[in-house]
């Protein structure tokens, strides 16, 4: 072969080869979903349930869903983590999935940000569907980023107090606490302290102590995170100080981080039946409405009840709210199966039936305004009271970022420091933390 | 003359390539191996790190900005960096005189030796989690049986992997304690010394210490060139016992929902390879993610290349 065409040969080789890389890279679906959704097709749907009561009521509403839809079968995968979820939208192929749930609210800004998730508005105007009024308004937020929905809301979560009736009858306490300093009493009043540990722990503080995180404490303070601009606003929130200060109280109120650290290790897993509150080594628990459903099926040998997670003290009147989170459902961006995905999608999320069957199987608080009204939802009092807490306009959620729940993390982070005793100044440990939020919010956009 | 060597130079050229084709073909699987999976993704690596990448949009040049994030602003960087060469200095070094220490009671024992061999080498048949999982078991600071015993000894009992002081020293417990491929290794080396220089040693008045240091450390540095060298690049990848132990040991393991603070408690149990994780599969930041990845793979080409670089000082003539 001549020099010359051997040379024009080679570029073409080496152009063709790089093409079909940047192609592989970057994915080749379009925006606009094609697919005809009468036809027969089978659809693979990922969720993160595993628990075999959870599962089996999932795939009963899959079946009810495949009965409605005679031309689409669905291919469920249990078990699936965000970690997994992440890999597969990323990667697509013949076994990828195109419908996804997961429970980490908190990774919908990122899911959004970067289109991992296919963008749901057109199916929604198509459907006629308004998430504002279909939806519980704070779950209707928590599934968008920035205008950009990219995920519905399929049941929600509620968290509040669960006590240990039993407990608060021989401290002589007779109902639970509404406000943190009424708390702070009640939880001393339950500590047995034994030697250097515990008999038994009025409530555990410590962040990681289960569900004691920042963002739950968070939202019985009203913290608003970010200001106008975007911006972290940690430091210049009273809130905030207000939810550091009091939880450190606290924790040395009832024997010292170290202490307690130490005491948390010793317990039981939180998604089995050893959970300390089900031992009766916590006496409180700041916990979501699934723990009723877990509690129950412990058979425990004293009574439990459930109310709102108290309020700080100037903020009496907003007493009954609480976090708020929940599963999300999404198609994924690379499936080729949109318009049928999104029969699925409407489905679950929005028939009232199948929401209704489902929050009752699984303990979970509806997340539509149809289902919360129906009078086949569940009446089980420990339950409802989830179902109030929900509803209630009070009730918060983090709000969603670019980077997903770092900012959470980077809170919390400065909570075990000071907590630990090992961040001195809270002020200037705040700032920091803003500092951090921001940096990382740059890196991600 | 001159006019012979034009007409045979073709025919030698021919051959010269042809042999050099048959050589390049036996190489070839090798050749192919090295392209795929060093070149490769070497070179795709270096090129994510100049760019903004999440695996979804198409890569956008941004020039240092993941190199400064990552060396300025990133929390976990310096963290997991300080805990791997912690790692790399404490647990190596521990590794190879236990390894060595054991090697040479075994080979010592003259009745049971297959049992107490036994011992030794089945924690290092574990699988990694089931192993710290176990772990994080018995060093509970609260419930675990090591505590038990030494707060009934009377003895000060530590919090293990809920400390940040104890949790790398907890974690290197742990590689002590699987420690079974470097005894076999040591075991088999110590017993390929040869008998006459002990004897030789012996005779010229040769104490335990003198035997070791003048008779089996000679011997036996080729190996622990090896176990320093190995030893070094595994713990520059050391990934799965310091997560699980952390994650056991915070009590958020179940939680598909929960967010994990990594490296608890206080990150010391951060490790290099958990950030690049961190970074590019939870983060979706490829180009961060690709700078780290460069950074360990310069520390341990580094730590490599000083250590072969030593070789000539630390191995025998015939080694």
């Amino acid at each position: 072969m001549p020099r010359i065409r051997r040379t024009t040969a080679a570029a073409l080789a080496a152009t063709a080869a790089i093409s079909l890389l940047a192609t592989a890279c970057t994915g080749s679906a379009g925006d606009a979903a094609s697919d005809d959704p009468k036809a027969r097709t089978t659809l693979t749907f990922w969720h993160g349930w595993s628990a075999p009561s959870e599962v089996a009521a999932i795939e009963a509403n899959i079946e009810s869903f495949e009965a409605k839809h005679p031309n689409i079968t669905v291919k469920t995968v249990k078990g699936i983590t965000d970690d997994k979820l992440n890999q597969a939208l990323r990667a697509g192929g013949s076994q990828a999935p195109d419908v996804v749930s997961s429970f980490t609210t908190d990774n919908v800004g990122r899911f959004c940000a970067t289109g991992a998730l296919a963008d749901l508005k057109p199916f929604l105007d198509k459907s006629g569907i308004d998430p504002a009024t279909t939806f519980l308004p704070q779950m209707a937020k928590y599934t968008e980023h920035e205008g950009k929905r990219c995920a519905v809301p399929l049941l929600g979560d509620a968290y509040g107090l669960y006590y240990n009736k039993k407990a608060f009858a021989e401290a002589g306490i007779t109902a639970p606490p509404k406000t943190l300093s009424e708390f702070d009493a009640v939880a001393e009043k339950l500590t047995k302290r034994k030697g250097d540990s515990y008999e038994q722990l009025g409530f555990m503080p410590n962040f990681q102590g289960y569900e004691t995180t920042f963002e739950h404490y968070a939202s019985q303070f009203g913290v608003r995170y970010f200001d106008a601009d975007g911006k972290s606003a940690l430091a210049g929130d009273p809130a905030v100080k207000a939810l550091f200060t009091w939880q450190k109280k606290l924790a040395d109120r009832l024997g010292g981080y170290a202490r307690l650290e130490r005491f948390r290790a010793s317990l039981g897993d939180e998604w089995g039946p050893k959970h300390p509150f089900h031992t009766g080594q916590v006496a409180m628990q700041l916990d979501g409405e699934w723990r009723g459903k877990m509690a129950s099926d412990a058979e425990l040998d004293f009574e439990i009840g459930a109310a709102p997670f108290p309020v700080p003290d100037d903020q009496a009147d907003q007493y009954g709210k609480g976090y708020l989170s929940g599963t999300i459902l999404g198609i994924a961006r690379v499936s080729e199966k949109q318009n049928a995905a999104w029969e699925l999608v409407k489905y679950l999320s929005t028939d009232t039936d199948a929401v209704v069957s489902f929050a009752n199987a699984i303990h979970n608080v509806p997340s539509t305004q149809a289902a919360l009204k129906s009078p086949a939802l569940g009446d089980d009092p420990l339950y409802r009271t989830f179902v109030s807490i929900a509803q209630h306009p009070g009730s918060s959620h983090a709000p969603s970022s670019v980077n997903g729940g770092a900012f959470l993390l980077t809170a919390q982070d400065l909570g075990v420091r000071w907590e630990a005793g090992r961040e001195k100044d809270l002020d200037a440990g705040l700032r920091k933390a803003d500092a951090q939020v921001d940096k990382d919010n740059e890196q991600a956009r | 003359m001159t006019a012979a060597v034009h007409a045979a130079a073709p025919g030698l050229r021919a051959r010269r390539r042809r042999s050099a084709l048959r050589t390049l073909a036996f190489l070839s699987p090798w050749l192919i191996g090295f392209a795929v999976f060093f070149a490769y993704p070497l070179v795709s690596t270096v090129y994510f790190s100049f760019m903004k990448y999440d695996g979804f949009a198409p890569p956008t040049w941004v020039g240092f900005k993941n190199w400064a994030y990552v060396f300025g602003d990133y929390p976990y960087f310096w963290p997991a960096l300080r805990n791997t060469l912690w790692l790399v200095a404490v647990m190596v070094s521990l590794r190879v005189l236990f390894g060595i220490g054991i090697g040479l009671l075994i080979t010592k024992i003259k009745t049971g030796a297959g049992l107490f061999r036994t011992f030794f080498y089945l924690p290092y048949l574990a699988p990694p989690v089931a192993a710290t999982m176990s772990f994080v078991f018995l060093l509970n600071p609260g419930t675990g049986p090591a505590n038990t015993i030494l707060e009934s000894l009377g003895l000060p009992a530590p919090g293990w992997f809920t400390d940040p002081a104890w949790s790398k020293p907890s974690l290197t417990l742990l590689a002590l304690w699987g420690i079974g491929d470097l005894m076999v290794i040591f075991m088999a080396a110590l017993l390929d010394v040869p008998k006459e220089q002990y004897e030789a040693a012996e005779l010229d008045g040769a104490g335990p210490w003198q035997r070791f240091r003048s008779v089996t450390l000679p011997n036996i540095s080729p190996i622990v060139l090896f176990a320093v060298v190995t030893g070094v690049i595994a713990t520059m990848q050391y990934y799965t016992e310091p997560l699980v132990a952390a994650k056991v040991a915070s009590g958020v393991i179940g939680g598909s929902g929960q967010q994990f603070e990594p490296g608890y408690p206080d990150r010391t149990t951060l490790t290099v390879p958990q950030i690049v994780y961190n970074l590019g599969f939870q983060r979706f930041d490829t180009g961060a993610a690709c700078v780290v990845a460069l950074v360990l793979f310069a520390l341990a080409m580094a730590f490599t290349a000083v250590l072969m670089r030593r070789r000539s000082g630390f191995l025998s003539a015939e080694d």
